[in-house]
């Protein structure tokens, strides 16, 4: 049996302990482990940013951090971005300006524009396009989801 | 892709990381940022039996100005460097460089000391580091020691760092007056590896001549390099465009690229030249006298 390191994350404002081998990675942690599905395995190789959460705060690809890192730290998953029931702006956004098709990017977009309205909440669209310049979508051509993003911007500010 | 079972330690200090890699020997391996090496371990091209993650060591995140040099952390991650005013502002050719590394998300983890040591030809920062004459400092069991950045890079993924050793800051010697750079990266698309890179640092007379070159090539050879030809080349010269065209082909003639899916080599070579072009330009441009 291989050995496993006792972790103690906080997961979406709440502490969660796991005994892991250091080799799970943050992705698998997430899903297998806490059953939180809404984060995608894309490519794994750190390229589409399907697998994006926030690390305390920063956006980071899960697939290429191991769930060990994240011992005694926070994130935040696309689970964790509604608030009582009730859809964040950006959740809001992504519905009311149809920024996603198949959906399979939109956790990961979610995170990074979760990421950049916190930091910069009136970005320009050069700004979100460059915010979200490490999620690829094959789907949208990207359009409508810098409108969700402006929309959620302007809902927020 | 998952890799291999590993041992994971997290020490506090830099000398308990230093003792716990010389305790596991040539079996561990340094995680800083882990945006370069983890990759590696997924496909098992690495296969560390031990990790040593350098994250939680206190006082290797910083940016600023001392005693004549800009001197950076090892633990500072590329988004920190991309927000810094300092570095916007006053060394261009940097926040050329971190800016066209990866994403934003790669660069909330990557480090500037992991993008040195990992010792990968592709990795942006060696080429500008290169341009700008600058020194790591490295501490390992033997103490801590200097090492220009032109003796840095030895071959495909090795650096001169003994195994112990850890990169724990990285000093650019502050430019003199009528000094400017610039970083141009070819890629296939946002956030890819170079085709090839670019970094040229110049400093020119009030009367416009060259006194110093510094030019540093990136995903051209088993190592980044310095056209140290055209640096040569270009000193004592004005900065005119017949000039930097020479530069550039001299430049492109040190460039030694393989052919694979970014390119043929001479394709390569050829946007050596053209980068070298431009970014000799861009940073005349920027030159204040």
């Amino acid at each position: 049996m291989p050995k496993r390191n006792s972790i103690r994350v906080k997961v979406n404002g709440q502490t969660r302990e796991a005994e892991v081998e250091p080799r799970l990675l943050l992705v698998h942690f997430i899903r297998d482990v806490l059953g939180l599905t809404g984060t995608h395995v894309g490519c794994d190789t750190t390229n589409c940013g399907a697998c994006t959460v926030l690390l305390d705060g920063r956006a980071i690809k899960s697939c290429t951090a191991f769930a060990v890192q994240a011992d005694g730290r926070e994130i935040r998953t696309v689970e964790g971005v509604a608030s009582n029931g009730k859809l964040h702006a950006l959740q809001e956004g992504f519905k009311e300006e149809h920024g996603l098709q198949c959906g399979f990017c939109t956790p990961g977009m979610i995170m990074s524009a979760c990421a950049l309205l916190e930091r910069n909440p009136h970005p320009t669209e050069e700004e979100i396009r460059w915010g979200i310049s490490g999620n690829l979508c094959r789907c949208t051509g990207y359009q409508n989801i810098v409108k969700a993003v402006q929309y959620a911007a302007n809902k927020l500010a | 892709m998952i890799p291999p079972p590993f041992e994971y330690l997290r020490p506090k200090t830099i000398p308990d990381a230093i003792a716990l890699l010389q305790q596991h020997g040539e079996a561990a391996k340094i995680l800083s940022g882990g945006q370069s090496l983890i990759p590696m371990m997924k496909v098992r091209l690495a296969k560390p039996e031990c990790l040593v993650d350098i994250n939680q060591i206190e006082g290797l995140q910083y940016i600023e100005e001392d005693n004549g040099y800009l001197k950076i952390g090892g633990l500072t991650r590329e988004a920190d460097i991309e927000l810094s005013e300092l570095v916007r502002t006053k060394y261009p050719i940097l926040f050329d460089t971190v800016t066209l590394i990866a994403d934003p998300q790669v660069r909330n983890l990557a480090t500037i000391g992991g993008n040195l040591a990992h010792g990968d030809p592709a990795n942006d920062h060696p080429a500008t580091m290169l341009a700008l004459d600058a020194e790591v400092v490295a501490v390992g069991p033997e103490g801590e020691r200097t090492i220009p950045v032109k003796d840095f890079f030895l071959s495909v993924l090795t650096t001169a760092l003994k195994h112990g050793e850890i990169l724990t800051e990285i000093r650019v010697p502050i430019p003199p007056p009528g000094s400017a750079g610039a970083y141009v990266k070819l890629e296939r698309k946002v956030g890819d590896f170079a085709t090839v890179g670019v970094a040229a640092q110049l400093t020119l007379s009030a009367d416009r001549i060259c006194q110093q070159a510094g030019i540093g090539l990136t995903n051209v050879g088993s190592t980044p390099l310095k056209a140290t030809r055209a640096e040569d080349f270009l000193r004592g010269k004005s900065v005119d465009e017949a000039n930097v065209l020479q530069a550039a082909q001299l430049a492109a003639q040190a460039a030694e690229p393989i052919s694979d899916l970014r390119g043929p080599a001479e394709y390569k070579s050829a946007m050596v030249k053209e980068l070298t072009k431009r970014a000799l330009t861009r940073a005349r441009e920027r030159v204040v006298l």
